[in-house]
């Protein structure tokens, strides 16, 4: 067996790295999107809630397809960024990190989503008749009660941004230390027949996906039970 | 001066919600109805739970009118709901501390020590996970935690419909003290009849989302216009004092305005106010004081008015004393049997009285 090269230790590093920064933004925006969509009773929240969903059903490769127009040199968010001098996205990490997020959005907000749906009105009304204000339902109450759809959420949004290969590899390319991740790795090692270095990749995800799962259900079995 | 006055307004899918009624500064004013009368919808919309058409001032504060609405968490109200509803991921203690934390150190007027002890909840107060608690025991701390904020009035949602009978009369004997001990005008919504017979001071009676009647608890319970003397369990309620207890038979007397009744021993010292509720189908009416009788209170009574109910009975009000009203159920042909009419003096035969 070959043992890794640092090139493969760089793309495991940039995999975590991007499944973090990807994890810690989608919870910036999947909780008030997630609270929205629980809350409000607009009539356009069915489209909003659909366009959420979109990237469950898309294949990977058209929102790479569509994000890579759209950030390119000829697309509207291309055009935003270079105005705010903050160069073109695509293959770059920036870049990788917008596609995940977008790509796991749905995994993020649904669980999120469903906690606060089944904490059902009461208790934030009870909260309110005890002198809290919305702001503080929402931090002392709500969050408390939607932990075990958070927990979820960030599982499912961090194992999906590490599997994810169809949007980095339209949208970021292969480049080494900026756009190479995991997958992509894996794939590159398999088609120069280097089966060895790719069983130690393809095998260390499996077995790293496995702990994560199992020390959360085993530590945080009691914070997944928290609200009945 | 009214303490509350409302006039709330909200289309619901069966029914327009069009309550207007004022209710005392002191004491237990009870929303009563049937389901779906509103009066859950009602007491929601004072406390700004549900957003309604109209005004509503509570002790001169304006809560609501065309133009303002204050916020639920502004209003100086407790609130209890149907179910106890405590928070799952507070422990018992954190619970009651949550509306306290959340008012100004100079507006609070009880101590988490005294509230605790009032409901019998110190044993209770260190238990980490509320659902370890009893439905009671979970109710007891849902009105403590909502006493905690200091409130200037309490909402009462059917506090005791969601537990079974045992915990009802484990809970019942805390209102009772509240309202005792408690200088706060109570909201208090309910169904049961004798539930309100037992806590109310005072009744709003509610169909179909309007007020069809208002008033002091026993004038109102004895009008037979209403609806609530023609349930199964009508009757009246009599404000009485332990007189004399009679050790020999274990027997006490209470008495009011206008006569006495003897119940079985109270075990309580001369002079205390008790509740007396006296059903309409315990008591029967007779012309003259019947002799060789086993019933042990006999009134003197005035008959008021005499309406028919149904094919075959008629529910009569009789006045005693001044003030007391007393209701009988008895047959049309016993009516007709013995001519009974409105301003007639006859003896009241009472069969059985209930202590509240």
């Amino acid at each position: 067996m070959t043992i890794l090269d640092p090139a493969d230790l760089q793309a495991v590093w940039l995999t975590l790295k991007l499944a973090s920064v990807s994890t810690l933004l989608l919870l910036l925006i999947a909780t008030p999107l997630a609270w929205w969509l629980a809350q409000s009773g607009k009539w356009y929240k069915g489209a909003v809630a659909a366009v959420v969903a979109l990237p469950l059903v898309i294949p990977p490769t058209v929102l790479g397809f569509y994000l890579l127009l759209l950030m390119g040199p000829h697309g509207v968010v291309g055009d935003l960024t270079t105005a705010l001098n903050l160069g073109r996205l695509p293959f770059t990490f920036a870049g990788l990190v917008v596609g995940s997020v977008l790509f796991s959005l749905p995994f993020a907000v649904q669980p999120i989503q469903n906690a606060f749906e089944s904490m059902g009105r009461r208790p934030l009304e009870v909260a309110a008749t005890l002198r809290a204000n919305m702001w503080d339902r929402f931090v002392s109450v709500a969050l408390p009660l939607a932990r075990p759809g958070f927990l979820t959420a960030i599982i499912l949004a961090f194992a999906h941004t590490v599997g994810e290969f169809g949007v980095v590899l339209m949208l970021g390319g292969n480049i080494p230390g900026e756009t190479r991740v995991l997958s992509v790795a894996i794939y590159n090692h398999v088609e120069a027949m280097e089966y060895g270095p790719a069983h130690w990749l393809a095998g260390g995800m499996v077995l790293f996906s496995f702990i994560v799962l199992l020390s959360l259900y085993l530590v945080g079995g009691k914070l997944w039970r928290v609200s009945k | 001066m009214s303490w509350i006055r409302a006039h709330l307004k909200m289309q619901l899918d069966s029914f327009a919600l069009d309550a207007a009624f004022s209710a005392p500064p002191v004491g237990v004013t009870a929303l009563f109805g049937p389901s779906g009368s509103g009066k859950t919808t009602l007491l929601r919309c004072i406390a700004g739970l549900e957003r309604a058409q109209g005004s509503l001032h509570v002790n001169g504060e304006l809560w609501q009118d065309e133009k303002t609405f204050m916020p639920v968490h502004r209003r100086p109200m407790g609130y209890v709901f149907q179910e106890a509803s405590l928070f799952p991921h507070l422990s018992v203690r954190a619970n009651l501390e949550y509306g306290l934390k959340r008012i100004p150190q100079a507006e609070r007027k009880v101590q988490l020590e005294q509230v605790a002890e009032w409901l019998g909840l110190s044993r209770l107060i260190d238990r980490r996970d509320p659902a370890q608690l009893s439905g009671g025991e979970r109710q007891r701390v849902a009105i403590g935690r909502a006493l905690l904020t200091s409130p200037r009035i309490l909402l009462m949602d059917e506090p005791l419909s969601a537990l079974d009978t045992t915990s009802k009369q484990e809970i019942l004997p805390y209102l009772e003290r509240l309202h005792r001990e408690l200088n706060i005008p109570v909201l208090y919504v309910s169904h049961a009849l004798d539930e309100v017979a037992r806590l109310a001071d005072h009744l709003v009676l509610l169909e179909k989302g309007r007020v069809i009647a208002s008033g002091a608890l026993g004038e109102t319970l004895a009008r037979l216009d209403l609806p609530t003397a023609h349930f199964d369990d009508a009757g009246a309620v009599i404000e009485a004092v332990v007189a004399q207890h009679d050790e020999k038979y274990h027997l006490s007397k209470l008495d009011f305005p206008g006569g006495h009744l003897w119940v079985g021993k109270v075990e309580q010292p001369f002079g205390t106010g008790v509740r007396a509720r006296v059903l309409a189908r315990d008591v029967s009416i007779a012309t003259q004081a019947p002799q060789g009788s086993s019933i042990n209170n006999i009134l003197n009574a005035r008959i008021e008015e005499i309406r028919d109910e149904g094919p075959d009975k008629v529910i009569v009000r009789m006045q005693v004393g001044d003030a007391n009203m007393l209701l009988s159920r008895i047959t049309r042909r016993s009516r007709d049997h013995l001519g009974l009419v409105a301003g007639m003096y006859v003896c009241a035969q009472v069969k059985s009285v209930a202590l509240m």
